[in-house]
């Protein structure tokens, strides 16, 4: 897509998501808008004199004072009278925010600017080849937390930079994903709609630091939040408004065999590694409700308690045993399953040994399986001899 | 209006009367009476600005970053550490080419941790592009500020400007300072009218990167500029002398100099004291005389070079030290001989550091070793 915003011709590498994260965020913002820039990727391949994919004013200071700037831009737009036609957004990477910036995006948080305050998480400083940032996520190797005998690279989980804006008490916070666009433009949207300081968080895959193929910036970006390891949040007034809600957690080693910067952990001692990381997925998962399997678990919950409700007895049981287009169903320690679904069922028959309609309580002591398959099937109700 | 006034609130009157639209600040000793007085100006609503509180100096020098670039006059101040925390961003305004104005109440560096008066901190940033001009007492300082503005913001010019005062022996101090009315000094001061600002009207990007191809240019045109400045101050000092009425110096004052073969040179507050050793000296029948220099940059050599070249003897006191070589002024002053006919004795000597009194007796000191040798570095008043 061309925009005289954002233009092509920049200079960054294919599939590099901050590229496409930043043309999502001032392609929302629109053309009334004054960017202060952090050092750093974004800032080198964007503007290299004489050409500059800005079509919205854009500055660009030093490393760890965007916000500062901003915080300047802002202050002088107020005292012109024009801070309600022009927006001010500050924008950088994960160590120009989280470590080198933490300090003046502190003040911008506390003083109140009304500034949009953009983080381009790609997990490392990447300009630099790709050093360890305090956002460079627990298990992933950079050049300054290589793997070696005696690591298993970066040893620390990110900083939870939301929940410090949070404690800002900053009016809007999210995190977002270059993987789901929509979802990140509509925060850039409310964002902008809200007075004060705002802060959203990108997940921007770097294909040459993470060694990816760059191709695949868009399933990893979609598998990162699958997994449950970047949760994407929404805060209002610090009140938890949004989350965004996985099918099914995906195993977190999906989405680190796409990338060099975990193909150490894919060893036989990599293995507690990789255990360790799934850790910090389901942690995610639970602490801010991530699953909506747990949902819909929940109604089934409820379903089967009204289905315990339905008593069958041992003639009606019998009459379910699948054939003829008839239910098969079968009963264990008093309560009575739906074989549906099950491969291992055919035609009312488990491997020509068991058949539906009967009560298979006594023929598990002689399967190769305990009861812990039956979680599998569905509950219909109880069965009363 | 004469009024009698502590040096660091006189500075304050200064900047409301230049109308600074965004001053931002960190507190440190001894600048902080400045920006004290500043807040309550916006507070009680006799100075329409933004007062941006900010959680260090290098912030403070980015809002007022910020804000020079999105079309205003702003306003800052620190001294010694702060002044030091700041030195990338002073390097960037620079190169922004932005018309940012910083008061410099002069101390010493850490460590041992010393809130007295030096010139070391300001010294130290003299090559970040900044003109930097040293005030020898409150009326200078006030005089200089609204200067900055207007070479600052001259579009021939187009500089960051920093004001040094020693602190506390002139921010702290007590004295009758002319301020001038608001009409004179919008007269002297127009609105703020930037070459380029961040405007979605007409969208510019600054501070892109450069490469090999053209950075080096970038510092060609600042250089440019600072030499083109010493011929553009001269006549805005005279500006300055038709709406104010009174004589402002910006690049050296030549005191009882027509004959002197024995010359000081000096800056800032230290200046009072060596005219009263001259005035001595000349009572004694002794050709003395003292070159005060206020531009420290641009280094006006070749008016330094004029206003020395008869001189036999000289003696550059500073404040401050490249410690491993000599006072940097020495340095600016022996190379204002360099390649000349005539090579007078030029000696250096270094005082008052960490706020040490600088005393008569240490001028007369100075004056005892300038018929010696010629001295690169000499220590006055050391307890050792």
């Amino acid at each position: 897509m061309v925009t005289e915003l954002f233009s092509s011709g920049h200079t960054a590498c294919a599939g590099c998501g901050q590229a496409l994260g930043a043309r999502l965020v001032v392609e929302t913002t629109g053309p009334n808008v004054i960017i202060a820039n952090a050092t750093g990727c974004l800032e080198v391949f964007t503007s290299r004199y004489p050409e500059s994919a800005w079509g919205v004013p854009w500055i660009h200071s030093l490393f760890q004072n965007a916000a500062a700037v901003a915080s300047g831009v802002e202050a002088a737009l107020r005292i012109k009278g024009k801070l309600d036609q022009v927006r001010v957004i500050s924008q950088g990477g994960d160590g120009a925010t989280a470590d080198i910036g933490m300090a003046s995006l502190s003040g911008m948080f506390d003083r109140g600017h009304d500034i949009l305050y953009v983080c381009y998480d790609n997990e490392a400083y990447m300009n630099t080849g790709v050093q360890r940032s305090g956002l460079t996520p627990f298990g992933s190797r950079t050049t300054t937390s290589p793997s070696g005998k005696k690591s298993f690279g970066n040893p620390r989980p990110k900083k939870n930079i939301p929940e410090i804006a949070n404690a800002h008490n900053v009016p809007y916070v999210a995190t977002a994903s270059v993987a789901f666009p929509k979802d990140l433009q509509k925060k850039v949207k409310r964002a902008l709609s809200i007075r004060g300081p705002k802060y959203i968080q990108i997940f921007v895959p770097c294909p040459l630091g993470w060694r990816h193929d760059p191709g695949l910036t868009y399933e990893i970006a979609k598998l990162v939040v699958e997994t449950g390891l970047y949760p994407i949040l929404e805060y209002q007034d610090g009140k938890l408004i949004s989350v965004k809600t996985i099918e099914a957690a995906k195993p977190v080693d999906e989405y680190l065999k796409l990338q060099g910067r975990y193909a150490h952990l894919f060893t036989e001692r990599g293995k507690d590694e990789i255990a360790k990381i799934q850790t910090i997925a389901d942690s995610n998962i639970k602490k801010y409700g991530l699953l909506k399997e747990g949902k819909e678990a929940q109604k089934k919950m409820a379903a089967e308690k009204l289905a315990e409700e339905k008593i069958f007895t041992t003639a009606e049981l019998s009459k379910c045993d699948g054939k003829d287009g008839r239910p098969a169903y079968f009963a264990y320690k008093g309560k009575v399953y739906d074989t549906a679904g099950s491969d291992r069922w055919a035609d009312g028959a488990h491997y020509n040994t068991h058949f539906a309609g009967s009560d298979l309580t006594d023929a598990l002591v002689e399967a190769p399986h305990g009861d812990e398959v039956f979680e599998r099937f569905k509950i219909v109700g109880v069965l009363k001899a | 209006m004469r009024r009698y006034l502590e040096g660091s609130h006189a500075v304050a009157e200064i900047v409301r009367l230049c109308k600074a639209q965004v001053i931002s600040a960190y507190p440190i000793t001894p600048q902080t009476h400045i920006v004290e007085s500043l807040a309550q100006m916006v507070a009680d609503g006799e100075l329409n600005a933004e007062f941006i509180n900010v959680e260090s100096e290098h912030s403070a020098a980015s809002v007022v970053q910020g804000a020079s670039a999105t079309g205003v006059r702003t306003y800052t101040a620190t001294t010694s550490q702060g002044l030091l925390y700041m030195i990338e961003v002073l390097y960037s305004i620079a190169g922004l080419r932005l018309p940012v104005v910083l008061t410099c109440a002069n101390r010493a560096v850490s460590s041992p941790i010393n809130i007295w008066n030096d010139h070391q901190d300001s010294v130290t940033v003299r090559d970040a592009g900044w003109l930097q001009f040293y005030a020898e007492n409150n009326q200078e300082a006030c005089d200089l500020h609204l200067m900055a503005y207007r070479l600052a913001e001259d579009h021939n010019i187009m500089l960051p400007v920093m004001v040094c005062m020693d602190g506390y022996i002139l921010t702290h101090a007590y004295e009758v300072v002319d301020l001038p009315e608001q009409s004179q000094v919008d007269k002297f001061l127009p609105d703020f009218k930037p070459i380029h600002c961040l405007n979605p009207d007409e969208p510019v990007s600054m501070g892109v990167l450069m490469g090999p191809e053209s950075y080096i240019e970038t510092r060609y045109a600042i250089h440019q500029t600072m030499m083109d400045a010493l011929n553009v101050i001269p006549g805005i000092a005279d500006e300055f002398e038709q709406v104010f009425g009174r004589k402002v110096h910006c690049l050296i004052e030549k005191y009882r100099l027509e004959d002197a073969t024995q010359v000081f040179v000096a800056m800032g507050s230290m200046v009072g004291t060596v005219k009263e050793i001259v005035d001595g000296l000349r009572e004694d029948g002794q050709k003395v005389g003292l070159l005060k220099v206020i531009a420290h940059r641009p280094f006006p050599k070749r008016i330094v070079y004029e206003a020395l070249k008869n001189a036999r003897e000289i003696a550059v006191l500073e404040k401050a030290i490249s410690l491993g070589e000599e006072g940097p002024l020495l340095s600016d002053v022996k190379s204002a001989f360099c390649g000349q006919g005539n090579q007078p004795k030029i000696s250096g000597f270094v005082l008052g550091l960490g706020g040490r009194d600088i005393t008569k007796k240490s001028i007369l000191e100075v004056h005892d070793a300038l018929s010696g040798s010629q001295v690169d570095v000499k220590f006055i008043d050391l307890k050792i």
